[in-house]
């Protein structure tokens, strides 16, 4: 325990980052079995998307037209689509987009519906009234409606698509950060800060919101989950990702005028999707449970 | 009592009121006294009774309804931003709730430090490193608990760091809004006796704020009792003891236990509530539960008057030799 360790002359504060909580943290997170399997899952999806090229055994937009809707062999394990093209290599390279969809919608909801969220629930007031008004005003129109809306204002794309989902999680976050934030700033290490001479903006930064993360990091789990899920949907009808670059979402829609004679051509990226979605729930559950104090010593 | 240069804090009048749903609540009505450089104020009174709403006014954690504060000859309450900001460096609180009055994501060095990165005192690291040490020998933190986090530590080294965030910027005022009412008797007689080590080695002011006053006697100069938000009696630490004059003081004298086996002190028992501090009546506030009242109670709120050198009480009755 570093807690005991010595402290060292003057100016070696750099050794106490050791946090006990952490590792309790850890300790209730791995006990649970399907957060396990949940990390596994998601590093065997990082790992692909990561090493893409050297995994799949052919190019995604390789075509092989003497070969096309094979069913799966052991050439093409996954088997071929019209065009002959390896659908396992398709799977593999397109957990790359998913991947990335997921983690930046993510960070454009989290970044900017915690900032607006964070600032209306620590000024109060009018400012309060005026956000979360307009945000009610989103909430009212369901996400996927809203996600639609944008990319096909913004036009077809995966920049376009990202930003799309990104943008129609912003007031689900904002809601969740501006509760949390109404509950901490009444918290009197707040106004004892406040008494040592603070800024507005330090107490927010400093002692507000890094109080208020637990939530967003759940919230934020589920999310790329969604992230992945709208995407998917996106591409589906259109006005996501182009072909021939490689979606699960494109792939079931480019799959599912053969669904009758080649199932095989929907089911592995539909798998993946599933399987994917399944991993980030259990480990968005998981990661909530272990940061609630209240649930740990089950 | 009169007013000379010797005087670091001079608050008159001082008015809170807060709107609520149900009405006015006057938590402060109308509150004026004086703290001597380097003696200790101490405010008694139950809970609810404007006391720490009263330390916060001072130092502008709350904004006053009415009134003023002169502080070291400084009106607070007209003081734009920037200088309030380079007054609250002499004038610091010490939390009663060390649990909820500390950062639970930060750590001891950190929690040390945050008066003198926000006020921009010892810009090295290094040097700041020093200082946070300095103050952990002063208020009596192992220097090995550099690292920790507030629920590693128990109650009286969390006040201690409590302490410390507020000796950091070496203030001359500190509010001690109920410094030990949340710790158990022994860290609470160490609390004090650092409070008092400190105060004889820096000459801080203090207002010594509490509900017990078996722990105000030991540290105060001058002791205040508050009651629904005015102050009742003010008198220095013998005259209040040894000749209290409002009933209400008395009543609460009379709650100290005798450290002597087989004592038996004469108990006032008061009966009834606490009035309602919203839209109170007319009167002394102490009318309903006083023991000793007359009609012009009911009707006439007694102000504070002198009663005699350096003794007032805001009572009817006083002038009468007072009751019971």
């Amino acid at each position: 325990m570093s807690l005991f360790s010595t402290p060292g002359p003057a100016g070696v504060g750099e050794d106490c980052a050791d946090d006990s909580r952490l590792r309790d943290f850890a300790a209730v997170f791995f006990r649970n079995r399907m957060a396990k399997a949940g990390i596994f899952i998601l590093a065997v999806l990082i790992v692909s998307a990561v090493f893409a090229p050297l995994i799949a055994p052919y190019e995604y937009d390789e075509q092989d037209l003497l070969a096309t809707l094979e069913w799966p062999s052991r050439e093409h394990i996954f088997g071929t689509d019209e065009f002959g093209r390896d659908i396992f290599s398709r799977v593999v390279y397109a957990s790359r987009i998913s991947v990335m969809v997921g983690i930046v919608s993510v960070t454009i909801g989290i970044f900017f519906g915690g900032l607006l969220g964070a600032a209306a629930g620590f000024y109060g007031g009018a400012a309060d009234d005026v956000v979360m008004r307009c945000i009610d005003v989103l909430l009212a129109i369901p996400a996927i409606l809203f996600a639609i809306a944008i990319a096909a204002s913004l036009g077809p794309g995966l920049f376009n698509m990202v930003l799309a989902v990104g943008i129609s999680s912003i007031p689900y976050y904002a809601r969740i950060l501006r509760g949390s934030v109404l509950s901490i700033r009444e918290q009197e290490f707040i106004e004892a800060s406040r008494a040592v001479g603070s800024s507005n903006i330090r107490i927010l930064f400093r002692h507000v919101i890094p109080n208020c993360l637990a939530p967003i990091i759940v919230q934020g789990t589920l999310g790329v989950a969604d992230g992945i899920l709208y995407a998917a949907a996106l591409s589906f009808i259109g006005l996501g990702i182009q072909p021939p670059t490689p979606e699960w979402g494109g792939m079931l829609s480019g799959g599912r005028s053969f669904i009758r004679d080649y199932s095989y051509m929907t089911l592995f990226p539909g798998l993946a999707i599933v399987i994917t979605i399944l991993a980030l729930n259990f480990v968005g559950d998981a990661l909530r449970d272990a940061l609630d104090p209240k649930l740990r010593d089950r | 009592m009169t007013k000379n240069d010797n005087m670091l804090l001079n608050a008159r009048d001082i008015k809170k009121i807060f709107s609520t749903k149900q009405g006015l609540l006057h938590a402060i009505d109308g509150v004026s006294f004086s703290i001597a450089r380097g003696t200790t104020l101490g405010l008694v009174g139950e809970s609810g009774c404007g006391k720490s709403t009263l330390g916060r006014v001072l130092i502008r954690l709350i904004e006053a309804t009415s009134g003023s504060v002169s502080f070291d000859g400084v009106d607070l309450f007209n003081l734009p931003g920037h200088r309030m900001k380079e007054m609250r460096r002499r004038m610091q609180i010490v939390f009663q709730d060390p649990f909820s009055s500390l950062n639970p994501r930060l750590n001891v060095t950190d929690l040390i430090s945050e008066p003198l990165v926000v006020n921009g005192v010892c810009n090295s690291r290094a040097e700041r490193m020093q200082r946070v040490y300095k103050l952990m020998d002063t208020v009596g933190l192992a220097r090995r608990l550099h690292g920790a986090f507030p629920h590693e530590l128990d109650g009286g080294r969390r006040q201690r760091i409590g302490i410390a965030r507020a000796l950091a910027l070496e203030p001359e005022f500190i509010v001690l809004d109920e410094p030990v009412s949340a710790l158990d008797v022994c860290i609470q007689a160490q609390i004090l006796n650092l409070l008092g080590a400190l105060k004889r080695d820096s000459n801080y002011t203090y207002l010594f704020i509490s509900h017990n006053m078996s722990v105000v006697r030991h540290v105060s100069d001058i002791i205040a009792v508050m009651y629904m938000g005015r102050i009742v009696e003010m008198a220095d630490y013998d005259s209040i003891f040894a000749e209290p004059v409002h009933p209400y003081t008395k009543a609460l004298l009379s709650a100290i236990p005798i450290p002597v086996p087989g004592a038996v002190r004469e108990r006032i028992l008061l009966e009834g509530e606490v009035p309602s501090p919203i839209d109170p009546p007319a009167g002394c506030g102490f009318y309903s539960r006083c023991f000793c009242r007359e009609d012009i109670c009911g009707q006439t709120t007694p102000e504070l008057a002198e009663f005699k050198l350096n003794h007032s009480v805001a009572c009817h009755l006083a002038k009468k030799g007072g009751c019971g």
